[in-house]
């Protein structure tokens, strides 16, 4: 399970840290490493980049899992560094961001942005597998997410959309119900696309989502 | 006052509809001389819900007008624009305003339309907003509140014979029957043979079907359709057919492949009637009616 991130367009980084003349960078070893967003070579490249805008690099650290509690020993660590900076440049998902943000009183500002939790299938193509709905249908669709993996997040079949097993919206992405229909068929459960789902309960994990194991 | 469109759907004559979209804009006279136009010559006239996610003057604008012009509407509800108070809510002022006639649709995805960026809802789906149809019509709403005051639709929905591969649609043909559906309109169908097959298949059930008839202009639509819309297929001596038209004759081409079609249909007893789209040439409505022979 990876949260998979995209960089921010050059643009909008240049402009969340205008009047930040000095900046430290915090990227992260796990997640964004694995997606190139956020690693080491990121972070460099990066680091060369505000440079050129004229900006003070006052230091940069690649922290191991930057969503973790160890963060806060990380920051620590390099107290100086970023006490000389006006503000961190984070190079790791929203999770890290927040981390961040709760352990340094310095402002944080994201460099990239968060698309969605995802599986690695096959080398370097991550796709969404789960939505964090509260409300696993899975035994019902063969294992794939219709919440997810259909995007109008159907639950009572197809939509009119749906041509050639592909979906609507993209022709290169394949239609959820469509495969769903083929694995139930080949398990020899078909009857189970038959059952009427009614309306989602939205209220099963209200936002803000939290829990708490005692 | 009941539903006239379910009175024309149970006599067993052959049920004409037709549909009419909405401007974008203010300016809904082009709109009231289609419904002028069209009211007395169709058992009912659908009026379209943002149409390809298209904004436009609603749907229920629409019916109103044709409530007043003399004319019984079908109010397109599509699912991507509202959530399950606004939806349940329309529905009652539609009833309070002589609207008896719903077709529950999902819709088509945010980003085919013109405001990409808008967030799709989605909430609840074309059975489930059949079924709340229903349970609205039973005097509660979907948190189980008691109405003042309960809602009595006809309502359809719609079903596409040409999808490939067709099962899981037939599923949900069956989901949306047994949520509520008394008719459906299907999306276009052109290959006669193929749509035959599918009303063996349908006929059993306790619903009525409208084949759903859409008006080629050009060779270039047809092909275009068979290209980038979901579920229709023109079979290529259609497509021949109409290229081989004379120039400046492809519409009237059109329209007697339309007519030959919905005269077919009717004369075999295929279904139980059709739907007639002319997407943008509804004037030309009433002479597709008369090359069917049906013109009243």
């Amino acid at each position: 399970m990876k949260s998979i991130t995209r960089q921010k367009l050059p643009e909008e980084i240049e402009q969340q840290l205008q009047g930040f003349d000095r900046v430290y960078i915090a990227g992260c070893g796990t997640c964004a490493t694995m997606t190139r967003t956020g690693g080491r070579e990121e972070v460099l490249a990066m680091r060369e980049r505000l440079q050129q805008l004229g900006k003070l690099v006052t230091g940069w650290i690649v922290i191991p899992t930057a969503c973790d509690d160890m963060t806060q020993a990380a920051m620590e660590e390099n107290n100086g560094a970023i006490r000389n900076a006006g503000c961190i440049l984070v190079m790791s998902c929203a999770l890290g961001v927040h981390r961040m943000s709760t352990c340094l009183a310095r402002p944080v500002i994201p460099a990239l942005d968060t698309l969605f939790i995802g599986i690695e299938d096959g080398s370097g193509c991550f796709q969404e597998a789960c939505a964090q709905c509260g409300q696993c249908v899975l035994g019902e669709t063969a294992g794939i997410c219709p919440v997810t993996a259909c995007h109008k997040g159907l639950l009572n079949g197809p939509c009119g959309g749906t041509n050639q097993g592909k979906c609507e919206v993209d022709s290169e992405k394949d239609c959820a119900w469509t495969i769903i229909h083929q694995r139930l068929t080949d398990q020899g459960r078909v009857d189970v696309m038959r059952r009427y789902h009614s309306a989602r309960n939205y209220n099963i994990a209200p936002r803000p989502r939290m829990t708490r194991i005692v | 006052m009941p539903s006239r469109f379910r009175d024309a759907l149970q006599s067993g004559r052959f049920v004409i509809t037709s549909e009419i979209g909405p401007p974008k804009g203010t300016n809904i006279e082009k709109m009231l001389h289609h419904i002028d136009l069209l009211k007395d010559k169709v058992d009912a006239l659908n009026v379209t819900d943002h149409q390809s996610s298209v904004m436009r003057f609603p749907s229920i604008g629409g019916c109103l007008s044709v409530v007043e012009r003399g004319g019984e509407p079908i109010l397109q509800v599509t699912c991507r624009d509202r959530n399950r108070l606004a939806l349940q809510a329309e529905l009652l002022f539609a009833h309070t305003r002589g609207v008896r006639n719903v077709l529950c649709l999902t819709g088509d995805a945010v980003v085919v339309g013109d405001h990409k960026e808008a967030k799709g809802v989605f909430d609840l789906d074309s059975a489930q907003l059949l079924k709340t149809i229903r349970q609205l019509e039973s005097g509660t709403d979907l948190g189980g509140n008691d109405l003042d005051g309960a809602v009595e639709f006809c309502a359809g929905a719609i079903v596409t014979p040409e999808a490939h591969p067709i099962e899981p649609q037939l599923i949900k043909f069956e989901k949306k029957v047994e949520a509520g559906a008394e008719f459906f309109q299907t999306q276009a169908i052109y290959d006669l043979e193929n749509f035959a097959r599918f009303m063996e298949y349908a006929r059993p059930f306790p619903v009525k079907i409208l084949a759903g008839i859409i008006l080629l202009v050009s060779a270039r639509m047809a092909k275009y359709m068979n290209d980038n819309v979901p579920g229709v297929f023109v079979p290529q001596d259609l497509v021949d057919e109409m290229a081989a038209a004379p120039k400046g004759e492809a519409l009237n081409k059109g329209i007697e492949i339309a007519g030959r079609m919905i005269a077919t249909l009717k004369d075999e007893s295929l279904c139980h009637g059709v739907h007639v789209m002319a997407i943008g040439k509804e004037e030309v409505v009433p002479d597709i009616l008369k090359a069917a022979g049906l013109a009243g």
